[in-house]
């Protein structure tokens, strides 16, 4: 058995059904011992979409998503999934083919330091070095990659030790590492400390981000909240913890959040952020919103806790774990005179909005939609447990207030805000989940980063959807030069789109056009309908502001 | 503030490089660093100097321990510890300053390790501060060439 064997040996133990890729020379030992293995190989169009799909697979699976990529530029193209994956905290295991271990160093063809260049955003990484360590790196890989706070990890696979003689293999049962124990339970006298200062708080809100989805710890929330009646906003990796509609849930906060979110965690008087990192598009100013107040930060890695700003009680480990431990301590707490208030704010907000979209409607341009009244319309015109993603931009922003979840996912690129990121995550969920309806969301521009992935939904016949709001411009920036360059756009401006409806004619998908209102609910059931891949545009104004 | 780490870490190839990075790319200062074996040849320790806010300071222990090549770390003011550090000064001398050179060296504790017909080579082992005396001391006298390791430190006892 050879390295590039043994390598494909482990995946197979550590249940690796599928995995994203691309090939080249130093990687094809790799993917030539893959052909007898059980794992299936998708051949991406652009390795950075390995690393998206890889993410998608890993978000809806909750398992670790694998992509693999070949030496030098495959290995640098593979490096913006890396890194959207890590601001995300996604588990992945990314390999990569590396020129031979005598060559390293020497500038050859195809060389290219991807450890040292992905060192601060990888969670660890691994050159091979010894075929005979492929079984206990390959172990470690998975294992910290998984957990604590999970992930993507790198192992770089010199060509070399792929093909040299590994020996018998034999893979590790068990885990020894001494430098890595990430805490899952939560320390009990802080557990205690929690209730207590829930029990004498007024006015208490949770503010809950992805950590909980990492968790799986949604429906322990969900239980907390409504035992104890408590208020809940999320940040935007948060979404959908907590249905749309829920009584108790005030939106997203942060700059591009509710109104009413905002306000509900300005007048709280305790903040229990649990699996959320205060970071800045979520809470802009945390001085100002936490003075007074106290906070409980609940995370699983310790970093997080006072990195923005001090916790008053710091609790550390796994939310789910956490969450089960809590229940078993009795609260007293009575939020029924700040749950009356957030209520008021939340059904004023939602009607100035509509006066706002009323008089909106007169000013949009003929012949387009609006935007967040269809992404409503969407998300009530999809499966009950439909998964989204979104990608980056304006889109984001409108899916973010209105995309209506229920018991689905919506995913986005939140950290880190990759372009492009809509169209391969959702090909990694689909593929994931073959009988799930899943729809990507994109503007005209982040779909044309990507589009190249058209080719493998057609080549594995993966029946997603794809719907791209098309206003001709780099929406998000466009705005933001409008309000602060005084209408000078540089840059934004992307006149003559492709005629998408060639695009999709020439990857066989179905194509469908939204540009009146009146149009919506007939072509989205049509769409939503369709058993085949399919593309729906939607004509918006460009001067729609998110 | 001052705040001394002394970071055990996995003696591996690349560790250095990812400690290293994880300052710069946090923007947390390193005032010197060394690094050598321990009893256990698997182990290095990281005695790292670094200068920053408490809330800083915090962080950059907090991130150390994320790193999973770090094994410990243990954290200490300058006051709890026994630091020292190795200075190596070549000097020019003649005539003239020989003798202003080897009273200096006895005042502060060093000693002429090397020398030939231009240059002596001073060698002085004792706490950060005590160093930067001596080599203002000889500021005057026609120095060649600095050679410092950075500060070792231990927790006092």
């Amino acid at each position: 058995m050879n390295g590039a064997q043994s390598l494909v040996k482990c995946l197979e133990k550590e249940g690796v059904e599928k995995l994203f890729g691309y090939p080249g020379v130093a990687i094809v030992p790799f993917f030539d011992a893959l052909k007898d293995s059980s794992v299936e190989e998708i051949l991406i169009r652009q390795e950075q979409n390995a690393a998206h799909a890889a993410g998608g697979y890993a978000r809806t699976t909750g398992k670790v998503g694998v992509c693999v990529a070949t030496s030098g530029p495959g290995a640098t193209n593979l490096i913006t999934g890396i890194a959207t994956a890590f601001a995300d905290s996604i588990p992945l295991v990314c390999i990569t083919g590396q020129v031979e271990s005598h060559l390293l160093g020497n500038d050859v063809f195809q060389e290219a330091d991807v450890s040292g260049a992905c060192e601060s955003f990888v969670k660890y990484s691994y050159i091979v070095r010894d075929p005979a360590d492929i079984p206990r790196i390959v172990k470690e890989a998975f294992y910290i990659a998984g957990s604590g706070r999970k992930g993507p990890v790198l192992i770089d696979f010199p060509m070399d030790i792929q093909l040299a003689e590994a020996g018998k293999f034999s893979y590790p049962k068990e885990i020894s590492m001494r430098t890595y124990k990430p805490t899952v339970r939560g320390n009990g006298k802080q557990i205690k400390n929690v209730c207590l200062q829930l029990s004498k708080a007024k006015k208490p809100i949770l503010c809950v981000g992805g950590g909980v989805h990492l968790s799986g710890a949604e429906k322990e929330i969900r239980q907390f909240a409504e035992r104890y009646q408590l208020p809940v906003v999320s940040t935007m990796m948060g979404i959908g913890v907590m249905p749309s509609d829920h009584p108790l849930y005030f939106g997203m906060v942060g700059n591009n959040g509710q109104s009413y979110g905002n306000r509900a965690m300005n007048e709280a008087d305790l903040i229990m952020m649990v699996g959320a990192r205060v970071a800045d598009r979520s809470v802009s100013q945390p001085g100002l919103v936490m003075t007074g107040k106290v906070l409980i930060h609940i995370d699983v890695d310790p970093a997080e806790i006072g990195k923005i700003t001090g916790a008053t009680t710091p609790l550390v480990g796994d939310i789910r774990t956490i969450f089960k431990e809590i229940e078993k301590h009795e609260i007293t707490t009575d939020t029924s005179a700040f749950l009356r208030k957030l209520t008021e704010y939340k059904t004023q907000a939602k009607q100035d909005k509509q006066i706002a979209s009323r008089n909106n409607m007169r000013k949009r341009a003929p012949h387009t939609i609006d935007p967040a009244a269809f992404i409503h319309t969407l998300s009530n015109a999809m499966d009950k447990d439909a998964i989204i993603t979104v990608d980056v931009g304006q889109n984001q922003m409108w899916a973010c207030a209105n995309f209506a979840v229920r018991e689905g996912l919506f995913l986005t690129s939140g950290g880190f805000g990759s372009m492009g990121y809509a169209l391969p995550a959702a090909m990694g969920a689909q593929i994931a989940e073959k009988d799930r309806q899943v729809v990507a969301l994109c503007g005209d521009a982040g779909f044309q980063m990507t589009m190249m992935e058209l080719g493998t939904i057609h080549q594995y016949k993966v029946p997603m959807k794809v719907v791209i709001l098309q206003n001709h411009t780099l929406g998000l920036v466009y705005q933001y030069q409008k309000l602060r360059c005084e209408k000078r756009y540089t840059m934004t401006e992307m006149d003559d789109s492709p005629h998408f409806e060639c695009i999709a004619q020439a990857y066989e998908m179905e194509y469908y056009h939204i540009s009146e209102e009146s149009e919506v609910n007939d072509v989205l059931r049509e769409f939503l309908l369709d058993d085949h891949p399919a593309i729906l545009v939607c004509d918006v104004d460009p001067e729609e502001m998110a | 503030m001052k705040r001394i780490y002394s970071v055990l870490v996995e003696n591996r190839a690349g560790v250095l490089c990812k400690v290293a990075g994880l300052f710069w790319r946090r923007c947390f200062n390193i005032d010197s660093l060394t690094v050598g074996e321990t009893e256990d040849p698997a182990v290095s320790n990281m005695i790292i100097v670094s200068t920053g806010e408490e809330h800083t300071l915090e962080q950059i222990e907090k991130q150390l321990n994320k790193k999973i090549d770090v094994i410990k770390i243990n954290a200490f003011h300058e006051t709890d510890s026994i630091c020292r550090e190795l200075l190596f000064v070549k000097v020019k001398y003649n005539r003239n300053n020989r003798k202003d050179i080897m009273e200096n060296c006895e005042i502060m504790g060093a000693e002429i390790v090397d020398m030939n017909e231009t240059l002596m080579t001073l060698q002085m082992c004792d706490t950060p501060d005590r160093i930067k005396t001596f080599i203002l001391s000889l500021k005057g006298l026609g120095i060649v060439e600095v050679t410092r390791t950075g500060t070792l430190a231990t927790a006092k006892l």
